[in-house]
């Protein structure tokens, strides 16, 4: 469990930070909190030949809250989240979903862009990138891009992020008052990795549901957002027939993997109870 | 790589591998071998330190990473003329027993009291929930903890 040997760099600007990372091809890896990169660095899963630190960077700690939604930084910590009175207004399922990660140590280090970067697909962060159409700010040595999550996500601990490149911010949309929303996960214990979860959304137009996101974490390569099911419930009033049709059309749009902590019809069932749970709760 | 830091209120400074966690950094090359280590990745808790006053786990930060920090362990926590608050209500309400973990609860509650000195019994089992134990069963910790609160609402103790 100790790490293989690495070089070392704490750049003070992005744009170090950003040749450093282009001078090794592909064999240097950045650190922020390290919370879910020591670990595989520990069991010698990564084993990149230089770590660029973004510790000295600055600006990529801020949350911004505005009409055009909200921004994190990609140095956003989770306690950050948890601590922040506005957002807990602004996007109340982001700050929902974050008290679900991991552990009070790791919440004080673990970080939004690294998180998002990482791609587990059975975090909270990609879901919730994935669930509410985000967009990620990307800084590389070709410039400035913007991918949209949809996009974004590859496959398990997969992105587009070419090597020379490092995500800068995420942007939720923006978040309209009086919005339902639920977000539910199960993990065997509190803050392990959940089994599966769901994140939901959506407005009410005439006693109806209008404009309904819907993601699921833990039941594929990649954070889903399960278009299949949003189909079935948009335009319709939310009753036992609407969520029964909704579970149905979950199970069949999902292939979750199997794995020493669930096979995929435990996995299957569970996100049909959670969707059909969160369908309930967001309606109180 | 230099690397210079606050340990327990000291200017300390070794020469570390980049790859060397804080954890080994602090036992091996400075000899504070409070600090416990177990799964080494994470899971645990028990090798839990303050870092500028949070609790994060030392496995997980390299020892480069704590450059200008200010570290604080379990060490750090003690009296040389009598037990802490919360030392004391571990002892009295038996929340150890091999006392492998107990830096890791001791670290971590005292993050939390000083930061939540209401914190109430949900609050702190979420908050311990990052630390196992595979002695006590976890209630007697949690009754110890719930007991040292009034010390730091007092803010008798640091």
């Amino acid at each position: 469990m100790k790490l293989a040997a690495f070089d070392y760099a704490s750049p003070a600007t992005i744009e170090e930070a950003v040749a450093l990372l282009a001078s090794r091809s592909g064999n240097a890896k950045i650190i922020s909190g390290g919370q879910s990169l020591v670990p595989m660095l520990a069991f010698r899963l990564a084993a990149p030949e230089l770590l660029v630190d973004l510790k000295q960077l600055q600006g990529l700690n801020r949350i911004d809250i505005a009409e055009d939604g909200v921004r994190l930084g990609a140095k956003v910590r989770w306690c950050e989240i948890e601590r922040n009175e506005r957002l807990k207004g602004a996007h109340p399922l982001l700050v929902e979903a974050i008290r679900h990660v991991a552990h009070y140590q790791i919440r004080n280090r673990g970080t939004v862009g690294g998180s998002l970067a990482h791609a587990d697909p059975a975090a909270e962060m990609p879901g919730i990138a994935i669930t509410s159409e985000a967009e990620l700010m990307i800084v590389g040595s070709k410039g400035k891009r913007i991918d949209k999550a949809s996009d974004f996500f590859k496959g398990s601990l997969s992105t587009s992020l070419a090597p020379d490149e490092i995500l800068t911010e995420i942007k939720l949309p923006p978040w309209l008052v009086g919005r339902r929303w639920a977000f539910l996960e199960f993990a065997l214990r509190r803050g392990d990795f959940a089994i599966a979860g769901v994140a939901l959304y959506y407005d009410m137009v005439g006693g109806n549901i209008a404009d309904i996101h819907i993601g699921a974490i833990g039941v594929g390569d990649r954070p889903l957002r399960l278009h299949a099911v949003e189909a079935v419930l948009n335009g319709r009033k939310l009753d036992d027939v609407a969520i029964e049709d909704a579970a149905k059309a979950a199970r069949e749009s999902i292939d979750p993997p199997s794995d020493i902590h669930a096979p995929a019809e435990y996995r299957r069932a569970l996100l049909t109870t959670l969707l059909a749970r969160a369908l309930r709760q967001s309606a109180v | 790589m230099k690397v210079n830091f606050e340990l327990n209120g000291k200017r300390v400074e070794t020469d570390v591998e980049p790859r060397m966690t804080l954890a080994d950094c602090i036992r091996d090359h400075l000899r504070q071998t409070g600090t416990h280590l177990a799964c080494e990745h994470g899971v645990c808790g028990a090798c839990t330190v303050l870092v500028n006053g949070e609790a994060v786990r030392s496995c997980l930060i390299l020892a480069v990473q704590a450059q200008d920090e200010r570290v604080l362990t379990v060490e750090g926590l003690s009296r040389e003329e009598a037990l802490t608050p919360l030392q004391s209500a571990f002892r009295k309400h038996h929340a150890l027993q091999c006392g492998f973990c107990t830096p890791g609860f001791i670290t971590t509650a005292h993050a939390l009291l000083t930061e939540e000195p209401e914190a109430d019994e949900d609050r702190i089992r979420e908050v311990l929930s990052g630390n196992l134990c595979r002695c006590t069963g976890y209630l007697p910790i949690i009754e110890a903890v719930l007991e040292a609160r009034s010390a730091y609402t007092h803010k008798d103790d640091k």
